[in-house]
């Protein structure tokens, strides 16, 4: 990266653009990604039917109407968003592979964290939308009145799935050249993501069902922050490494 | 390793296991509410200390890789990993046999043993990854990548999964447990044979690595002819 950042620097300029910083080149990322997915709408698609089919199948897993099965509420959502996070990460870096675009990518002259921050913001954003809609079919199907405390599971879901794609993207950088690359994602990032996913679901259960987060829930609150905190901080300093070798 | 110190440490670790098992079974008495099973505390523990070793070793290992981009760190790296997997196995089974006995179920969802499960996954997820990859420098580059973030979430797994629930018998250390000092020694003493095990078998995955990376080279250069 550093060498392709020079080089571009010393070149005579031949567009009147200046160089983007490091926040410039992580937005023309995103709303590349972003413009791109919008366009086909290749995983938006998939990810959604994907959310509606498990929301679906699980109401025949658990009496969808008991009391007991409201209780899993919390549970329920984040597996749904993780499964349908799944299929959008995986898809992050797989869209750069005809025409070697990634290798396009990685010699344009961001660096690789803006570049890494780009694609992650882009796959938070695409995810949310995912999340919203299937919160809109959660709560028609299981009778869930979520949009009481509306803003609040807004906040852990956007805390949650910033966890997940965080670590997601730079694990998609990493298996984007692999076979099983579609197994490889969901098996690696699971189990890296469990406090964060344990923390979502204590957090959304309560907050789903339009009922008030106890004062001991702040305990969750704060795990969920310091793990976005911790796995931003090293996602970036790695992502170099990930994406560049 | 050179071949006289695997065979010094095997020997060694072969000794001390024989007189350890003499202590365990023939002088300790049994303890007072566990009876006779409470045996299996003096390989459980020490196993979940060497695999806790072989991850953290794994860590620097990976981060060493990433600096100086030489491959013996990634083959010591994956070493330490695989070691470090079959203790925690061992760890993991015989505390279900010691729970089956003592709670009367093989499993329960309590924080240390679904954290346990959770880091044999972690490292699992490690040793798939390194099978995903073809190419030497890759594998190794991918697989310290995700070793660094694996060796990260492992505390925090901990953490909050202890805030989740608890049923475990507390710790032995750290954790208010307590243990008549007889049992102390025994423990730590079967420490070392298990950690020696652990070198050699290290040592021997290791020695297996550099003659893969022979291997490779000289069909590499077959190739070329």
């Amino acid at each position: 990266m550093k060498a392709a950042g020079t080089q571009a620097e010393t070149a005579p300029r031949t567009t009147a653009r200046a160089q983007p910083g490091f926040l410039g080149g992580a937005v023309a990322i995103a709303a590349k990604d972003l413009r791109s997915e919008l366009r086909t709408k290749e995983a938006l698609n998939a990810s959604l039917a994907f959310s509606v089919v498990i929301l679906l199948l699980f109401s025949f897993a658990f009496d969808p109407t008991a009391e007991e099965t409201r209780a899993l509420a919390g549970g329920l959502l984040w597996l749904v968003f993780a499964f349908a996070g799944a299929l959008i990460l995986n898809r992050s870096f797989a869209r750069e592979l005809p025409n070697d675009c990634l290798d396009a990518l990685i010699a344009a002259p961001i660096s690789a964290p803006a570049l890494y921050l780009g694609k992650a913001v882009a796959n938070w954003l695409l995810l949310m939308a995912v999340e919203l809609v299937s919160l809109v079919v959660f709560g028609i199907f299981y009778n869930a009145p979520w949009t009481r405390r509306f803003w609040p599971l807004v906040g852990v879901i956007a805390l949650g799935t910033w966890a997940l794609t965080v670590v997601g993207t730079l694990f998609s950088a990493l298996t984007v050249n692999l076979r099983l690359r579609e197994l490889m994602l969901p098996l690696l990032v699971y189990p890296v993501l469990i406090p964060a996913l344990l923390a979502a679901v204590q957090l959304s259960g309560p907050l789903a069902l339009g009922e008030p987060l106890a004062s001991d829930m702040m305990v969750w609150l704060r795990l969920l922050a310091g793990v976005d905190l911790i796995f931003t901080a090293l996602a970036l300093t790695l992502a170099e490494t990930a994406l560049v070798g | 390793m050179r071949e006289k110190t695997l065979i010094a440490f095997c020997t060694v670790a072969a000794i001390l296991l024989a007189y350890n098992l003499y202590v365990m079974l023939l002088v300790l008495p049994d303890e007072v509410s566990q009876g006779p099973i409470f045996r299996i505390i003096f390989f459980h523990v020490p196993s979940a200390w060497t695999a806790f070793l072989g991850f953290l070793a794994a860590a620097v290992a990976s981060v060493l890789y990433l600096v100086r981009k030489d491959l013996r760190y990634d083959a010591f790296a994956v070493a330490v990993t695989e070691v470090g997997l079959a203790f925690a196995a061992v760890t993991l089974v015989t505390g279900m046999i010691w729970a089956r006995i003592i709670w009367g179920i093989w499993w329960t969802w309590d924080p240390r043993l679904t954290s346990m499960l959770v880091c044999w996954l972690l490292y699992a997820g490690y040793l798939m990854l390194r099978h995903a990859v073809e190419e030497p420098t890759q594998r190794a580059r991918i697989a310290a990548v995700f070793s660094i973030f694996a060796s990260v979430d492992v505390p925090i797994v901990f953490f909050s999964i202890r805030w989740w629930r608890t049923q475990h018998p507390q710790p032995v250390v750290w954790g208010g447990g307590s243990m008549d000092p007889a049992y102390w020694n025994t423990l730590f003493l079967n420490w070392i044979p298990l950690l020696l095990l652990g070198a050699a078998m290290a040592g021997i995955r290791l020695r297996q690595e550099r003659r893969q990376r022979e291997l490779e080279a000289l069909r590499r250069m077959a190739h070329a002819l």
